[in-house]
């Protein structure tokens, strides 16, 4: 009888760059953006699926990654934080998170970028409380949300 | 939201020329909107193995076995540590507390014994976090459950277990605090009111990153090195060093982005000591990262706390003459930072009111709960949700409006500085402006209109207020109030500014920020003063204790860096520039240096301005092209200041003294909208109205407002770490705590006004945890939507739709707990 396959050779891309590594069937994609490729700007805040800091966009979708197993994107194209801005540019969003002071200690940051990333993709001139709606999977503790909300809405056209 | 958040500044800032006090762009912002920011569980070295902890699953019980062979046998698990192991390599932790807290024997691990559910018995070490996790499974562990004590009321009853054999009882810490004459106070009053009990209950900011580490061992110089997110390192070494019998000097404490602390990671020392000694054991680096669960389970919870027997004394008109009451505060299973609550709420002793006779006795118990430590606001926002509870239920009872009860007693601008009854000295302010200001802006006047509106739709209209203080900058002499015998006094902080080879301008702090921008605001405070651009400074990342930058209380906790922090700058920034003056008359001939000033990034001679050397030339002089200078120069162009707040030691007997060397306040105001059907209620209305004296950064100033006000209203509705009889806590993660979303804000609007303070070098008071008026404003305001409709009194801190529909449909139940008697 063959052994029980517990790993698996998976190739993803990650914001452009593709990656060939064997992870195990049961890691969380988090787990493997974060410890295996040193991809470090998506967090984790919870074991719940409850706070949205590991948020990245899969293959178009928003998703957070910490629901998802590495084995499941074998294939798929990821953008996380890291991508957002090119040659050191901040995205208009990006910039309005500064200008609005929508982040104090940044944990929450990347995934609430992400998370309007793919709002202001999807709409880009979103309603109030479409706005708080796309926000509402991702946990700031520091902000209490009005500035990112503004910063959001700053960055919609 | 959109247009939600207003600002308003009724007492406009005088504009003048320089950076502080505007609100620029944040230095920390372009890394961590690229997620270049470096948070613990970023760090990596190589051959790492990953802890985790084996908890335990009963809130009391004997361990009679532990076996970690199996686990041990699990390829690719590294190596174990129990408790057993902890108590032979370590001594306990220093106890703050005079006995019987003193008794207590606290390790790193359990010991023979577990007190709380989820307390560390066992660390497993692995090369992957999954396989740490597994391994920890096949540890096996006997217990011998004993009875848990979970409610603090019953603690010391006869009969009840005792969780600390060695203290003989479950009581840890008593004081009596009286000050004034009750008795003619009691005397003088027309009413007295009663309230039998309050609860002010227990929860914590929960920061979105928990605690964390990695910690690698030196074992030629046997030195370790803790890359890790405590907010607090200069109090954890001084609990390390000694219970690992090692000089400070052998723990590096470093760090560079934290995820939110809140108070909420100062005691971690008892993870960060099995970090160590694995490290150690086992030879390789140790990463801890907690999963949310654990830090649930385990970490600072806030104190929550009964006051029982209040008695108020009144005069008809709503003078408050004083009171009495006593604090019940249920520590938890361990003494981790207390029972410093025991006295950190007489910074705030009479809260903003100006009655000068109280009496409170203080009794901290343990429970089989975990341990409580300091969270935002700690031990001032129990006790002035209690004076804010107090001021609403009096006025309740007597009939009088809550505005006018404040207005009446309220401490007046023409008293600052005012002395409280314990010898704290309010520095400045002006309460009644400010109320007025957010009653303003929430539109009180209207309120009754909008009250009547809301009653047409089916839904009941209350309004609240919560004012409160938040003091800073400790004078941690009020420790020995807790225990005589301690050696602390004081505060301190320190920062460092040179000037390098390039001209470099380089600044260390010894705080370890969680998102407050001192990075920003340390920049504005030195271009100011050395007359350059804030982009010429760079004010390095987080915090290494080899830097020479820290002192025994360095860190970031208790409103104090505006203080602390930037005077420590200031000083360094101040002895820098004259230094480059002292440089600057050397190298030109020996002009006076009174006649040198600073400008465009270099010194010149005011009424030569040709005459000019830049920064970088002064730090090539020195550093690298200094043969010829004067042998008495005294120049180095790397300067070291220590800010130290000018405090006495408190008296300990009279418990009198000033305890902290600010007084920032805030006036909230909460309207809500109640449905008598359920008992679920909105905050539809909201207003924050801050006074920290000189801001720096106002923005960075109005998001610890924002912030604050969004923990305070979690808390007030839904937060609360609830446990079941057994010990089990009910809210492990964020799916059963629930803490506010987008979704869930209401409109805010925000004011200020700037008094500042006459005490500290920058008019600045710290600031960031005045939160805890959102508390009290939503008490009130609930208390006030149900006026007219069964008068219930509200007497938890704690609100959620549950309990409002209970005072809904059954008032009795509070009402019983409040009586008036003529006095």
């Amino acid at each position: 009888m063959s052994a029980v396959e517990t790993s698996r050779t998976i190739v993803v891309t990650i914001n452009g760059t593709e990656y060939e590594r064997e992870v195990e069937a049961r890691k969380l994609l988090i787990h493997f953006i974060r410890d295996d490729l040193d991809l470090t700007g998506s967090h984790i805040g919870c074991d719940t699926g409850n706070c949205g800091a590991c948020s990245v966009i899969v293959d178009g979708t928003l998703v957070k990654s910490c629901m998802m197993l590495a084995v499941q994107a074998d294939g798929a194209s990821v953008e996380t934080v890291e991508g957002l801005s090119e040659g050191g540019e901040l995205t208009a969003l990006q910039q309005a998170f500064s200008d609005h002071h929508a982040l104090q200690c940044g944990y929450c940051t990347p995934g609430m970028l992400m998370s309007a990333t793919a709002l202001l993709r999807a709409n880009p001139s979103p309603g109030d409380d479409e706005i708080k709606k796309a926000l509402q999977g991702n946990i700031c503790r520091c902000t209490g949300y009005w500035n990112i909300f503004e910063a959001v809405k700053a960055a919609s056209r | 939201m959109s247009d939600m958040s207003t600002t308003v500044a009724p007492a406009p800032v005088e504009v003048k020329k320089g950076w502080a006090g505007q609100s620029v762009p944040r230095k920390e912002d372009k890394r961590l909107v690229q997620g270049e920011g470096v948070f613990v569980d970023d760090v990596k070295r190589h051959g790492m193995g990953y802890v985790f902890f084996v908890r335990s699953p009963y809130a009391h019980a004997h361990i009679t076995s532990i076996d970690v062979s199996q686990a041990e046998a699990i390829k690719g698990v590294y190596g174990t540590l129990t408790g057993e192991e902890v108590a032979s390599l370590t001594d306990p932790f220093f106890q703050l507390s005079t006995p019987p807290g003193a008794h207590l024997k606290d390790f790193a691990l359990a010991v023979g014994k577990v007190r709380y559910v989820g307390e560390a018995v066992v660390a497993v070490v692995a090369e992957t976090r999954e396989l740490a996790r597994d391994a920890s499974e096949l540890v096996e562990i006997e217990y011998e459950p004993l009875d848990p004590v979970t409610d603090a009321r019953r603690a010391q009853d006869d009969g009840v277990e005792i969780l600390h054999e060695d203290s003989g009882s479950n009581l840890m810490w008593e004081g009596v605090y009286e000050w004034g004459d009750l008795d003619a106070a009691f005397a003088e009053a027309d009413k007295i009111v009663k309230i039998d009990e309050l609860h002010f209950h227990r929860f914590n900011s929960t920061p979105l990153e928990t605690d964390g580490a990695l910690v690698e061992y030196n074992r030629g110089v046997g030195q370790w090195t803790l890359y890790t997110n405590n907010q607090f390192p200069g109090f954890a070494a001084i609990m390390m060093g000694p219970a690992m019998r090692c000089g400070l000097d052998k723990l590096r404490f470093v760090t560079q982005d934290i995820g939110g602390g809140f108070g909420n990671k100062i005691t971690s020392h008892p993870q960060l000591v099995v970090c160590c000694l694995l490290a150690r054991k086992l030879n390789r680096p140790i990463q801890w990262t907690e999963w949310r669960t654990d830090f649930h389970l385990s970490m600072s919870h806030g104190n929550e706390r009964w006051f029982h027997d209040t008695e108020v004394a009144v005069k008809s008109d709503g003078t408050l003459l004083g009171f009495r009451t006593k604090a019940l505060d249920d520590a938890g299973a361990w003494l981790r930072y207390e029972p410093l609550g025991g006295v950190i709420w007489a910074q705030v002793t009479p809260g903003m009111y100006r009655w000068r006779n109280i009496r409170l006795e203080f009794t901290q118990v343990a429970t089989n709960k975990a341990p409580v430590s300091p969270n935002r606001g700690y031990s001032r926002m129990q006790h002035l949700w209690f004076t804010e509870r107090v001021i609403d239920i009096v006025a309740h009872e007597l009939g009088l409006d809550p505005v006018e009860v404040r207005k009446r007693n309220y401490i007046r601008a023409e008293d600052m500085p005012y002395e409280t009854p314990n010898g704290c000295v309010y520095d400045s302010g002006d309460y009644a402006q400010m109320l007025d200001v957010a009653l303003g802006l929430i539109g009180h006047d209207g309120i009754e209109a909008r009250r009547a509106e809301a009653s047409a739709r089916g839904k009941l209209l209350g309004v609240g207020i919560g004012s409160t203080l938040d003091s800073g900058t400790n004078n941690f002499g009020q420790s020995r109030m807790i225990n005589p015998e301690l050696q602390f006094s004081g505060n301190n902080e320190v920062a460092t500014v040179k000037l390098d080879i390039f001209g470099e301008i380089v600044v260390t702090l010894g705080t370890t920020p969680q998102g407050q921008g001192h990075e920003t605001t340390a920049a504005q405070v030195v271009a100011d003063i050395l007359s350059c651009s804030i982009d010429d400074v760079q004010v390095r990342a987080g915090h290494d204790s080899y830097w020479n930058s820290h002192a025994g209380f360095s860190g970031t906790y208790a409103s104090q860096f505006a203080v602390t922090g930037l005077s420590a700058v200031k000083g360094a920034t101040e002895m820098l520039a004259a230094e480059i003056k002292k440089l600057a008359s050397a190298i030109f001939g020996g002009v006076p240096v009174e006649a040198l000033e600073l400008a465009d990034g270099g010194v010149r001679i005011a009424e030569n301005p040709d005459a000019f050397l830049p920064f970088m030339a002064c730090g090539a002089i020195i550093n690298a092209n200094n043969a010829g200078l004067p042998e008495d120069l005294g120049v180095t162009l790397n300067c070291r200041y220590v800010y130290r707040p000018p405090f006495q030691v408190p008296d300990v007997e009279k418990k009198f003294g000033n305890l902290t060397l600010t007084y920032a306040a805030q006036v909230h105001v909460a309207v809500v909208e109640i449905d008598p059907e359920t008992g679920a209620y909105e905050v539809v209305d909201y207003a924050a109205v801050d006074d920290c004296g000189k801001r720096i950064h106002p923005q960075i100033v109005e998001g610890q407002v924002m912030g604050a006000t969004a923990q305070a209203l979690g808390a007030a509705t839904h937060e609360q770490f609830e446990y079941d009889a057994e010990g089990n806590l009910l809210t492990p993660n964020f799916y059963d705590y629930h803490v506010p979303h987008a979704l869930d804000m209401p409109p805010l609007k925000t004011g200020s006004i700037e008094s500042p303070s006459p005490f500290t070098p920058l008019g600045t008071k710290g600031m960031g945890e005045g939160g805890g008026a959102g508390i009290h404003a939503v008490c009130a305001a609930v208390q006030d939507a149900l006026r007219g409709h069964g008068d219930a009194i509200v007497w938890d801190s704690c609100n959620p739709y549950h309990r409002v529909w209970e005072m809904l449909s059954n008032p009795g139940a509070s009402r019983s707990l409040v009586s008036v008697v003529d006095a």
